[in-house]
């Protein structure tokens, strides 16, 4: 892992590449002594100049706790699934697609989870989200 | 006149209480007894007046009265809740609170079986073509209660939220709101209740816009 | 039946049939047997489940950007209205996040308090999951059980919090008002009265021959399966992952009481009612625990009236009636929070509907969402 480097928040932080990010969830999921097999949750951050989305990860066996974040870049959001590797990010990871526009390579079914028809693209959760109907600025 | 006479078989739940208040309290809903110094008709019971002859009786009574007071006392609610009110409901459907016992006994699953529709729940943009649908689906005579704060008007999602239809009238027309968040089982009792008023007075959107 | 062109989006390629003879149903957005507003697309050979693509979002009231413009003692209470029927639980976590950042110190009394009020939340919830299953699957009297039970509670929770099912009553640092004095003595007759109820719920639903028969081998998931959805609470622990927050990362009093985690490991739906009939002793017990030993004391620590949360971001997980919830707020110094992003358990348990119910008979799929329990409001957020 070339280019992680770490922090101490509340848990163990990583920040890594997202071109290196495949290679690093499969080994974190098969070592045997990291065994991290379960993804409880999986969300994306909007910094005003980039995007940074969040992966934590927990292992069943040795009881330890790790999050993973990766810097993505705001214009151009692509990062690769990881819903091969553990099951559950295919739902989380369509609601992030949804709600901040981040296109997840080889996704096996990418498309709106809970917004309905019409809102691709809109990407709600952004900080930049216009709607000058019903949101008031405070 | 004195009804009570005439049919000795009917219960009389006023006549069972020696308070004095207790009668005048039970004349207004179960009393068959008519009141001619009452003013509006769902003061009075069943409304008309029967006429006696040897043989029975002739019942005496405008159409529109009656058809209200039967149309009132048995509306079924459409099984429609989608959040937190929707438990409210239920707990008003179940043992504790029942409200089996003003008519509303059936609760359908479908809407073409159902009178009143009450909107148990916050309705959002993806939902209000669904409610639209439900309630095309109705038949006619159909009434709409809104149930809670955010069916009424947005409730506590009012202020900054992109999805939520800012009250149920937005979809389609209500005729009674019910305010709380959630409101209490009586609450919506009180509020099926007015609505039954309502009904007998010819005061709902669809008896005043010609039907 | 017909298809439902609009509402099935065009776009999504789930939604046309894979060989001729295919049917595409919905079970639709208002159904009396989804809990809430799910929408399962349904695709059917004959009988049986081919595949089951849920449409969420019938109820997405976008909880997230609206808390980015709530102060941290206001955005808690939308939490109730998230997953109503563990509402206490919900406004705990949130209250814990918001008290790991700014570093209180809850009192002892307070605990005990929250932690009371939890189990009987607990309670509630799993006493309207037991009849509302049960009417699922046919049986309609557990249905008037459950809520004369549950309106016990419900009364319990008035007198004190002031509400029935969205009750306010936990703000970081400890909790709102004290306990009425009524409290305790309603807490041990409504645990005498409960105590024999559970084995009459026991005898009518869950040796029934029928309900066995439905519930029994239907909708099995294996373990590795059951972790990699992410799945947690009852119905991850009826296939034998061990997942309960209150005893892997204990938070309040929970590390001093006695209590079993249930865990069963047939992983099919039957596993998982008798997870949370067990779990439903486990909480009456710990209550009987706690009941008579409050602690005399503050019930609620000194906090400033406008909180601030440092630069930072902060992870509190809590177990509700349904499994993990995660509440992750980011903060940037100001007074409301910068993201705030709630981890709902029943998102994870819904996304294994789709693998359990591969195969299966379409009246199976009730017996199967019933034991899930979800709450749709808690997913759609």
């Amino acid at each position: 892992m070339p280019s992680a480097n770490f922090e101490e928040q509340q848990w163990l932080n990583v920040n890594v590449d997202h071109n290196e990010w495949p290679g690093l969830a499969k080994s974190l999921r098969d070592h045997p002594d990291l065994n991290f097999d379960y993804l409880f949750c999986l969300t994306c951050i909007d910094w005003k100049t980039h995007l940074t989305m969040v992966y934590h990860l927990e292992s069943t066996q040795h009881r330890h706790i790790l999050v993973v974040k990766s810097k993505l870049d705001r214009t151009q959001p692509d990062i690769e699934t990881v819903s091969g590797i553990w099951r559950t990010a295919e739902f989380h990871e369509r609601e992030v697609y949804e709600m901040f526009g981040v296109k997840f390579r080889n996704h096996p079914d990418l498309r709106l989870l809970i917004l309905p028809d019409g809102w691709e693209g809109k990407s709600p959760l952004r900080k930049d989200f216009e709607d000058p109907v019903n949101m008031v600025k405070l | 006149m004195d009804v009570s006479q005439e049919f000795p078989s009917n219960p009389q739940p006023g006549a069972e209480k020696t308070d004095a208040s207790a009668q005048e309290e039970n004349k207004s809903y179960h009393s068959f007894q008519t009141n001619a110094a009452a003013t509006r008709p769902e003061d009075s019971g069943f409304p008309g007046r029967v006429h006696p002859t040897p043989s029975g009786g002739i019942l005496v009574t405008a159409i529109d009265d009656v058809i209200n007071w039967a149309r009132s006392n048995s509306l079924w609610p459409l099984v429609f809740g989608t959040s937190c009110c929707a438990i409210e409901m239920m707990s008003t459907a179940s043992a504790k609170y029942d409200w089996s016992r003003f008519g509303f006994e059936v609760a359908r699953a479908t809407p073409r079986q159902a009178d009143v529709i009450i909107i148990a729940g916050t309705i959002v943009n993806k939902m209000a073509p669904v409610l639209k649908r439900l309630y095309d689906q109705m038949a006619d005579p159909k009434y709409v209660i809104a149930m809670g704060a955010c069916a009424t008007s947005g409730g506590p999602f009012f202020y900054n939220t992109y999805s939520v239809v800012k009250g149920a009238d937005h979809v389609i027309p209500v005729d009674v709101y019910i305010a709380g968040c959630p409101p209490r089982p009586e609450a919506l009792l009180h509020a099926l209740i007015t609505l039954q008023d309502k009904i007998k007075r010819g005061l709902t959107k669809e008896q005043i816009n010609g039907s | 039946m017909y298809r439902e062109t609009q509402i099935i989006s065009d776009n999504s390629i789930l939604a046309s049939p894979d060989v001729e003879g295919d049917l595409v149903i919905n079970v639709g957005p208002q159904h009396p047997a989804t809990h809430g507003v799910l929408h399962l697309v349904i695709t059917l050979n004959g009988e049986t489940i081919k595949r089951v693509d849920p449409h969420l979002g019938y109820i997405h009231r976008s909880i997230e950007k609206m808390c980015e413009s709530l102060s941290y003692r206001q955005f808690i209470y939308v939490t109730s209205r998230m997953d109503y029927l563990s509402a206490h639980i919900n406004n705990h976590g949130c209250a814990l996040c918001v008290e790991k950042g700014l570093q209180v110190e809850v009192p002892p009394r307070a605990q005990v308090i929250r932690v009371l009020m939890d189990e009987l939340t607990r309670l509630a919830s799993h006493q309207l999951w037991w009849g509302a299953m049960a009417m699922d699957v046919g049986a309609l009297t557990p249905f008037f059980l459950a809520f004369r039970e549950r309106e016990m509670i419900n009364d319990i929770m008035e007198e004190t919090c002031g509400a029935r099912l969205t009750m306010n009553y936990m703000v970081p640092g400890g909790v709102m008002v004290d306990i009425h004095p009524n409290f305790q003595r309603r807490v041990h007759e409504f645990i005498s009265h409960f105590r024999n109820k559970i084995d009459e719920y026991d005898e009518l639903v869950t040796g029934n021959v029928i309900f066995q028969n439905r519930t029994k081998d239907v909708g099995y998931i294996s373990r590795e399966d059951a972790i990699s959805y992410g799945m947690s609470g009852p119905s991850a622990r009826g296939s034998g992952v061990q997942c309960d927050i209150r005893k892997l990362y204990p938070y309040e009093v929970y590390a001093k009481l006695q209590f079993d985690e249930i865990i069963e490991t047939a992983g099919d739906s039957f596993a998982r009612y008798m997870v949370r009939m067990k779990e439903m002793r486990q909480s009456l017990s710990i209550v009987e625990q706690l009941i008579d030993n409050i602690p005399p004391g503050d019930f609620q620590a000194k906090t400033k009236a406008v909180l601030k949360l440092p630069k930072g971001e902060f992870y509190s997980r809590v177990e509700t009636a349904r499994g993990e919830l995660g509440v992750y707020i980011t903060s940037e110094g100001a007074t409301t929070p910068y993201r705030i992003k709630f981890r709902s358990p029943g998102f994870s348990n819904l996304s294994a509907l789709d693998h359990m119910a591969r195969g299966a008979k379409i009246g199976d799929l009730v017996a199967m969402m019933g034991t899930l329990d979800l709450v749709i409001p808690d997913i759609d957020r």
